[in-house]
């Protein structure tokens, strides 16, 4: 299970089939949303006709989630029309965008833990109606055949929290397929699966293109869904950036610039600089979310004093590599921190000894002042100390400086982010994990954020863990970058060889 | 269907329940009879609780406001010379339209905060009866002139009845179709919307199933009792005993609510020798049962019928 997992062929190459024609069944134009200042999707305008499955690609935070959930009717658009086959259904309740023939394949629900896998699948199959207290005796064939289909066939009596995750994601696969909608949306449709089950779910996805559906699949990249997509939609930061054949898209500019980065100056130190033992050892790395392997076999090591980038995409592990590190959840195998190991440790021990997480979700105290907030992160250390590493973090992040009296919610999303790396360092930490930090922000944000660190990598002996799903924010400090990928680390080396060596993962 | 019924141990503990506890007057004092007439009413009022909390999971920490209404209605109009039969009807129309009145606006709002409208509901009722002392007897509390029968072994089975016929339906209610989307409203409202279920309009809908047991049960003990007071109906701490047996007896059961409200009474009435020490007795029994046996009561007792 690899990068070969995910695209089963090397290159685009639909089927050979007749091109879809006639009107669109789904027609989304000038499409908008606002969430306070940030927005979201700005004016998108795309369409899937009956027979046809376009890729909506995006990396994280680029709104194509959102677009996703404008059309369900999961949110409300501010602006903008989603027809389906030729109704006005933006705004309507997702339920009435449901019967109206929009069906949604969710990659994660909490699917009736009481009931049969079966039950669940019946469930779709009933009608909104209030009275209905005896179900249709065709119910129970249809959803057995259901079952057939998408290959729970076995398993249709037993509970959904005996199945293995693929089964579950057949599971509202079948549901979808039970409401037969005219417009399927998958929300990442193969994340977390093996290649044997991406060939099964490609397959029961292309069924529903022979049946006439318009099909669209949101991912990250564009290869997990190469093989399968007519068409590709790609947007970045709310906005359109290209449009075309997977091919096409992949060899776009602007969608290289996106997800690699351009010519990117990186200014790795060879590892032979830093001597001695690695200050973080960590060996043969299992983490297990009940069923899902979300760490396999991790192996990493941090030297002191060095900046190392793990890169890989949504859901790949990295966060997870971060809290089994930081001793936040359960795992198996060895982490040695300054040559000890850390098995026996509660999370507040290793913080204390020295390790400490910026956690993607920032954990700012959201009604206490800047101020409070840094700090509360200086607590253990003497007044004098702390007085001088403030001084130190204002002249790193000026900004922080002058919004010393606000809120920390009222902060922008960068702001935040500087607010969330400058309590970490008020820690005075032997090592810095920093954890997905571009998460959500503009690039003139990501630029200062890139100068902080650089002066912080310059002036300062620190060693930093980084996890980045944003190559080009990852590499140019990066010493050496290690590639995670479906819970494992496949790739290791400098950061000048990256884009030769592992780089096309990452379209 | 017939025969998943027959195989369901649940349905055989149920009819030996009843028939077991139909043929009790035959043996037992009239007092005991009394006790468990109201612990069956009680049972009810769970009951109608556990459709919401453990189908629809709106947690109502306000019981007391439906059965309330239901109750006082029925009072107070046959204080004015209304019939029984219509004083059953007006108040359990009034629990619905006090329910959907209630439930139309704390159903907009998420989580914690429509527990907390229930709340304020069942204050806001409280303070009502006390300031229209007048018509509701206030704190004093209402005298009812007819009450349904004066033999404790006719009300026994009155009570008896009403609480198989409300389990019944509660319970059909909640393995139909329309519990099924209910469940998937509770567990997972975005991917229900989704699924083409219009989650607001089935939660109302639980609500006023709710409203109807809640307020007929209430109706049905003023003329029981012949009396109605807000500290037996309406206070706050009578809307937790509720929820307690509802969970007690085992959460997502239906009729596992009876079971709680028994053994809540039961158990009230044997520790009655320690004075103010058994509740604290019974509400530590009730707190462990929470804690290490979530199924509840009825989750104990079906286990060991699969086993058997």
């Amino acid at each position: 299970m690899s990068a070969a997992g995910l695209a089963p062929s090397p290159l685009p190459s639909p089927p050979a089939r007749a091109p879809a024609s006639g009107p669109p069944l789904l027609a989304v134009e000038g499409l908008t949303k606002r969430y306070g200042g940030l927005v979201a999707a700005k004016s998108i305008g795309f369409s899937v006709r009956a027979g046809e499955i376009v890729g909506l690609i995006g990396p994280n935070g680029s709104g194509k989630s959102t677009v996703m959930k404008l059309i369900m009717g999961l949110e409300r658009p501010n602006a903008g029309s989603v027809k389906l086959d030729g109704t006005e259904i933006a705004g309507w309740p997702s339920h009435r965008v449901a019967r109206a023939g929009i069906g949604l394949v969710f990659q994660h629900s909490r699917p009736l833990h009481r009931q049969t896998v079966l039950e669940n699948i019946k469930l779709a199959l009933l009608p909104d109606s209030l009275i209905r207290l005896l179900a249709d005796p065709g119910v129970e064939t249809r959803a057995r055949a259901i079952a057939e289909r998408v290959g729970l066939g076995a398993v249709m009596d037993r509970r959904p929290g005996t199945l293995p995750f693929a089964d579950l994601r057949r599971m509202e696969l079948a549901k979808a397929i039970a409401r037969d909608p005219k417009v399927v949306l998958v929300d990442e449709p193969f994340a977390g699966l093996t290649s044997a089950e991406v060939a099964d779910f490609s397959a029961l996805i292309r069924g529903f293109r022979d049946e006439g559906k318009a099909v669209l699949l949101v991912d990250h990249n564009v290869k997990s869904v190469a093989a399968l997509v007519d068409r590709v939609f790609a947007m970045y930061l709310g906005e359109r950036v290209a449009e075309g054949s997977a091919a096409e898209v992949m060899r776009n500019e602007t969608v290289r610039r996106v997800y690699l980065g351009g010519s990117i100056e990186t200014a790795s130190r060879p590892e032979a600089t830093f001597a001695g033992e690695p200050l973080l050892k960590v060996e043969g790395l299992d983490v297990l979310y009940g069923k899902a392997q979300a760490l396999r076999q991790v192996g990493i090591h941090v030297h002191e004093g060095e900046f190392v980038s793990v890169v890989g995409l949504n859901g790949a592990g990295k966060t997870t590599l971060f809290n089994a590190i930081s001793g936040l959840v359960p795992h198996s195998g060895r982490i040695h921190f300054a040559g000890e190991p850390l098995a026996k440790r509660t999370p507040a021990g290793i913080a204390r000894g020295g390790i400490v997480q910026v956690p993607e979700t920032r954990e700012l105290f959201g009604e206490m002042s800047v101020r409070e907030n840094l700090d509360l992160g200086g607590q253990h250390l003497p007044k004098a100390e702390s007085a001088r590493q403030l001084e130190w973090l204002f002249e790193l992040f000026p900004i922080l400086k002058s919004r010393g009296g606000q809120m920390a919610r009222t902060l922008s999303g960068g702001e935040q982010q500087m607010l969330t790396i400058a309590r970490a360092l008020m820690m005075k930490p032997r090592l810095l994990i920093l954890d997905e930090p571009t998460l959500g922000l503009a690039p003139v944000i990501l630029e200062q954020l890139s100068k902080a660190l650089e002066r912080l990598r310059q002036t300062t002996p620190i060693t930093v863990l980084l996890g980045e799903q944003n190559v080009t924010f990852a590499l140019p400090h990066a010493d050496r970058v290690y590639v995670l990928e479906h819970a494992r680390i496949v790739w290791e080396g400098t950061p000048d060889r990256f884009a030769a060596e592992a780089g096309t993962g990452y379209l | 269907m017939l025969a998943k019924t027959f195989r369901n141990p649940l349905f055989w503990l149920c009819l030996i329940g009843l028939a077991l506890a139909s043929v009790l007057p035959l043996w037992v004092s009239g007092y005991i009879l009394g006790l468990l007439t109201v612990a069956y009413y009680f049972g009810v009022f769970s009951m109608a609780w556990d459709l919401l909390f453990g189908f629809a999971g709106e947690v109502n920490f306000g019981p007391t406001f439906l059965i309330g209404l239901g109750a006082y209605t029925a009072g107070i109009l046959n204080g004015h010379g209304v019939g029984i039969p219509l004083c059953l009807l007006a108040g359990t129309v009034a629990a619905v339209i006090g329910g959907l009145v209630l439930a139309l606006p704390a159903l907009r709002v998420r989580g914690p905060y429509f527990g907390l409208t229930t709340v304020v509901a069942v204050l806001i009722l409280q303070n009502l009866i006390v300031v229209f002392a007048d018509t509701t007897g206030g704190e004093i509390g209402l005298t009812v002139p007819d009450v349904i029968s004066i033999d404790a072994a006719t009300n026994y089975w009155i009570a008896l009845g009403f609480m198989g016929v409300s389990g019944l339906v509660l319970y059909a209610i909640a393995v139909s179709p329309v519990g099924l989307i209910l469940q998937a409203s509770g567990q997972d409202p975005v991917e229900a919307g989704a699924l083409g279920f219009n989650v607001a309009k089935h939660k109302l809908a639980a609500f006023c199933v709710s409203a109807v047991f809640s307020g007929l049960a209430g109706a049905l003990f003023v003329f029981y009792m012949g009396t109605a007071s807000v500290g037996t109906l309406i206070d706050v701490s009578v809307g937790v005993q509720v929820i307690i047996g509802a969970v007690l007896g085992g959460r997502r059961t239906i009729v596992g609510g009876v079971l709680g409200a028994v053994f809540l009474i039961a158990a009230g009435e044997l520790l009655r020798p320690l004075g103010s020490l058994s509740t604290f007795v019974v509400s530590a029994a009730a707190l462990a049962v929470i804690l290490f046996v979530p199924s509840g009561l009825l989750g104990i007792l079906t286990r060991q019928g699969r086993h058997a």
